[in-house]
């Protein structure tokens, strides 16, 4: 199967998951709980990647509106605890179903569009969305709500503290690692994928592909509304900024610089954007400079993203071998 | 009903459609005829404001700016389309996204370090500082001018697209693109002058604004999303249909901004309305494109043989 | 690819680790907008902080100052993600700066929290003058309401019967908003909150014609920045001028008038403001800040300057009170709170919530001896103003 990087650098992903999985412990014992900060964001936004790529890798609708999905959980977790209620499950729930009802609604209308009216019409949802929270002047509309307290959940899985909130995201992210595998190679990926690329065939071959591909939408809008259910968590702060094009556009360059249509691809690639982010813009306030260079040599120079590099790196590496 | 200001506001309403008239009508033709989507087409809306601006500062002539400025961006215009864009045509739209937005990074920046941050000035002649009163009406001049401008220069480019041979080229090449390559056209001279021309009008629309809002870092990259939207409605590649579609967001843009408060003071307390009223008006733009795009996918007035 | 980028992290660690190690220094983190159209501000700020280092030869008591200046890039998320690296990763001591309303309200738990102080040099939103005050949060500004009360105050004297309202659609928008309808005795026409931020509103046609069509005797605006500038140039040339006669908040300011001078919209000469603090203000202070501010840049300091000035002259003052031990907060919290230092507007006291009280006068727009445009003081609005929240702060 041509996506699978199972073969290649299998070997690179397994180290990476190892090393987030001890990065706690690694930064406390180098006194930076600041990276842990950074490295949470990172694996927030690569959850919100993952499930991007899940529509836009491997359904190839580009969407231009996922940071929506962000915002909605976000403010699911801003707006209860707004009126005091810190109920984790409650957070969680509210979460999944709007995101999941929204998803329903704008995708149902969306996927009837293809190409680049989808990325326009995707656009169009999502700035409804953003402007409908910059018009809510109880919520704090462009000020954005300050969220005082995190999600409460039982003991022994509460995200109170940075570490706990951290292992809370990894193991969200594994999670969607691994639904987004499952998803894939059953016979619903399979589908998707070959929608994709032959439309027809599928429809010749029996399936409601857009009955696929609108479960295959709400799937993806759901995981990424739990990256924003702990976004909120993590930032303790909200605004109907997270919601913008722009947003969406750089969940988009998060996919492609790590690799479209992989599994490790989009987390790999949040990593590398956000870690690029803060190390150059520490060096000079003109990095935008430096970033846009890299973006536009990435398309015309590179091949695949990072996952490409890595794929021929192990490649050479196996012929040497 | 106070009608002074309704005319006023239409204006208004006109004098915003025709901006983004010409930032549109670039970036449609772009779209339609090379496939490409050009995200920093609003940085030459900011790249002709800052040439003209250099050049008003130092002869103190807004005409000779205009005329610099217009002669600048289009260079530019085709610098990017010989040296990057070309590349991109065959390649997927992600690609172009990515690459035109890694283009706004640099044009921005490049701004940043030649001008500064401050943005940038621009004086008018005194004749155009005025106002023109009409009975009880008073109008800026200048304003008008924008109106005359870009009237002026829409109806040059329908005389450029429907009468001359460069302009069956381009409607023969948004529709039918490999019937252009057949009939031996040097489609490459074809694609530059197009993308520089669409550069150049974008351009126009800077130096335009800027005496009214000031030349600015970023100013392009917000308007350059409801140009695409001018696009969407219009449909893909016709000029026609980027011409009406600006008008009809121009009006609703600025109707909703004038008149929707009061609306809205109607169904709710007047505080809420405050803020609800231009969020709202800012969305109503993406609701007529959802619109536009569940029921009419192809576009208000669709290029004929355009699927 | 990821073992480079691990040693990346693990080589930038070890840099701030070291520097870490050096002891005897007092840490500064100062937070403004350095990018977008509104870095204009940010740079003037910057400007003065570095003339103050440079007039207490980088130096308070016997401690060496060591300043980390970030940039928030106009939105409250970054400005929050930038605070949160300067308490946890460079360890400051102070944080200060912060222009916008908006990004103070997301940062200021991160430095609170932490049990750190945090020295707003700008942004005075009604939340934490009020509900929300903390013992560790002192500003060198005003409370967003004062000034326009203050405006407000003045156009009650001038017997002003009814005014127009504009100002961007934000925290301080509404609270400049909200400080002149709390004082301003005659009638509210209409009023017109504009989509702010990173792509905000600039062309303000569609106001102005609702504005003059509203039959207010004046208008009132509030637009910090670069949008003062482009509001004053759409308003003249709307023929405003002399119909509708123009009061700012925070509008028109030294960032604004040089290019005003050179876009020659004189409509601006003769324009009045309310404001805490002016460069002509005659102490040794800001004799000092303004001449060598000046000579340095070719032009007026802004008030985001003074107050950025004062903010590090503040924090000076509370180290050496406390000898330069930075680890008795209570000490400093004591230092900062008798504001015992000489303010470029001259001095003044902290209320209960840590806002100024201080006089606010009003300002008029002029021509200085060599040409350059600037404000001049007319007269004394309020003495010894304090701000109308500081009840609802239980300190």
């Amino acid at each position: 199967m041509f996506w699978l990087p199972a073969s290649v650098s299998g070997r690179s992903y397994a180290l990476l998951l190892a090393i987030l999985a001890l990065a706690p412990f690694i930064l406390e014992w180098a006194n930076q709980p600041f990276y842990l900060d950074l490295l949470s964001r990172a694996l927030i936004l690569g959850i919100a990647a993952i499930s991007l790529n899940l529509i836009l890798g491997f359904g190839g609708m580009i969407s231009l509106g996922h940071a929506a999905y962000i915002g909605i959980g976000a403010y699911c977790v801003g707006i209860p605890s707004y009126y005091d209620y810190y109920n984790g499950w409650l957070h969680l729930a509210l979460a999944l179903s709007v995101s999941a009802i929204f998803a329903l609604i704008t995708g149902a209308i969306s996927l009837r569009t293809k190409g680049v009216y989808f990325i326009m019409i995707t656009m169009a949802f999502s700035q409804m969305g953003y402007f409908t929270f910059l018009s809510m002047e109880e919520y704090g509309a462009d000020d954005g709500l300050v969220i005082y307290s995190r999600s409460e959940f039982p003991e022994w899985m509460s995200m109170d503290s940075d570490v706990s909130l951290y292992y809370w995201i990894f193991a969200v992210l594994l999670l969607s690692l691994f639904c987004t595998h499952r998803l894939v190679q059953a016979r619903f990926g399979r589908v998707i994928v070959g929608s994709r690329f032959n439309e027809q065939r599928m429809q010749a071959l029996g399936f409601n592909t857009y009955r696929y591909r609108l479960t295959c939408y709400v799937i993806s809008a759901m995981m990424c509304s739990v990256a924003g259910m702990l976004f909120g968590n993590f930032a303790g702060f909200i605004s109907p900024d997270i919601m913008g094009w722009a947003r969406s556009g750089e969940l988009i360059f998060m996919v492609i610089i790590g690799g479209v249509a992989t599994f490790f691809g989009p987390l790999v690639g949040t990593i590398v954007f956000v870690l690029l982010e803060e190390i150059l813009s520490t060096i000079t306030v003109y990095w935008h400079l430096i970033f846009g260079v890299m973006l536009v040599a990435l398309v015309l120079f590179g091949k695949g993203g990072i996952h490409g590099w890595l794929s021929s790196w192990d490649r050479k590496d196996e012929d040497h071998g | 009903m106070d009608w002074n200001l309704l005319i006023t506001q239409l204006m208004n309403g006109l004098q915003l459609g025709l901006l983004l008239f010409l930032l549109a009508s670039g970036l449609t033709l772009i779209f339609g005829i090379m496939d490409f989507i050009n995200l920093s087409h609003g940085s030459f809306y900011m790249i002709g404001a800052y040439f003209c601006g250099t050049v008003v500062a130092k002869t103190g002539s807004f005409i000779t700016g205009v005329i610099v400025g217009l002669i600048g961006v289009f260079v530019v215009g085709a610098l990017v389309e010989w040296l990057i864009a070309r590349k991109l045509y065959r390649k997927d739209h992600l690609d172009h996204v990515l690459v035109t937005f890694g283009l706004i990074l640099i044009f921005d920046t490049l701004v940043h370090l030649l001008w500064g941050a401050s943005g940038m000035a621009i004086p008018l002649p005194d004749v155009l500082n005025g106002q023109l009163s009409v009975g009880s009406l008073v109008l800026p001049t200048y304003r008008l001018l924008i109106i005359v401008a870009g009237l002026l220069v829409a109806a040059i480019l329908f005389i450029l697209v429907t009468k001359t041979r460069l302009g069956m080229l381009i409607r023969a090449g948004a529709s039918n693109r490999t019937m252009v390559e057949a009939l031996g056209v040097n489609i490459d001279r074809l694609f530059l002058v197009v993308f520089a021309l669409g550069a150049a009008m974008a351009g126009l629309a800077g130096m335009l604004i800027a005496p009214i809002t000031e030349a600015s870092i970023g100013m392009g990259n917000d308007i350059i999303i409801v140009a695409f939207v001018v696009v969407i409605v219009g449909g893909i590649g016709s000029v026609k249909g980027a011409f009406y579609a600006a008008l009809i967001i121009g009006l609703i843009d600025t109707l909703s901004r004038s008149y929707l408060d009061r609306l809205l003071t109607l169904a709710m307390p007047g505080n809420y309305a405050e803020t609800a009223a231009p969020a709202l008006s800012a969305m109503l733009i993406y609701i007529l494109m959802a619109g536009v795009l569940a029921f009419r996918p192809q576009g208000l007035f669709p290029i004929a043989g355009m699927k | 690819m990821l073992i480079r980028i691990m040693r990346t992290v693990l080589i930038a660690s070890a840099i701030t680790l070291t520097g870490v190690a050096q002891a005897a220094s007092v840490k500064i983190g100062f937070i403004t907008t350095l990018t977008t159209p509104a870095g204009v501000i940010g740079e003037d700020m910057k400007n003065s902080v570095m003339l103050a280092l440079e007039h207490i030869d980088n130096k308070m008591g016997n401690l060496d100052v060591e300043l980390i200046m970030e940039d928030d890039g106009f939105k409250p998320d970054i400005g929050k993600q930038k605070t949160d690296k300067l308490v946890k990763q460079d360890d400051v001591d102070f944080v200060a700066g912060y222009i916008w309303s908006h990004v103070l309200l997301a940062s200021m738990n991160s430095v609170t929290s932490a049990n750190k102080f945090l020295i707003s040099a700008n942004a005075g939103p009604s939340q934490i003058a009020g509900k929300r005050c903390h013992p560790n949060f002192f500003s060198t500004s005003w409370q967003n309401d004062q000034t326009p009360m203050a405006l407000g105050e003045y156009l009650n004297q001038e017997g002003v019967k009814s005014i127009y309202i504009m100002a961007p659609n934000y925290a301080a928008g509404k609270d400049m908003a909200a400080g002149v309808e709390a004082v301003f005795k005659g009638e509210i026409k209409g009023k017109d909150l504009t989509k702010w931020g990173a792509d905000a509103q600039l062309d303000f046609s569609a106001e102005l014609a609702k504005a003059k069509a509203s039959g207010a005797e004046a208008l009132y605006v509030f637009y910090p920045g670069k949008a003062g500038g482009a509001f004053i140039k759409q308003y003249q040339q709307a023929g405003l001028q002399g119909k509708l006669p123009l009061y700012t908040a925070f509008t028109v300011d030294s960032i604004a008038l040089p290019k005003l001078q050179a876009a020659k919209l004189d409509g601006v000469l003769g324009s009045k403001m309310a404001q805490q603090w002016s460069p002509d203000m005659d102490n040794a202070a800001n004799q000092r800040f303004v001449s060598d501010y000046l000579k340095k840049h070719g032009k007026y300091p802004s008030f985001y300057g003074a107050q950025s000035y004062d903010a590090i002259m503040l924090i000076k003052s509370a180290v050496e009170a406390t000898g330069g031990n930075l680890k008795d907060k209570d000490a400093l919290r004591k230092a900062l709170m008798a504001a015992d230092y000489d303010s470029v507007r001259g001095r003044y006291t902290y209320g209960n919530n840590h806002m100024p009280i201080q006089n606010f006068y009003l300002r008029e727009v002029v021509e200085d001896s060599e040409g350059r445009w600037t404000t001049k003081i007319v007269k004394t609005v309020y003495e010894n103003h304090q701000d109308l929240h500081a009840s609802k702060c239980k300190m």
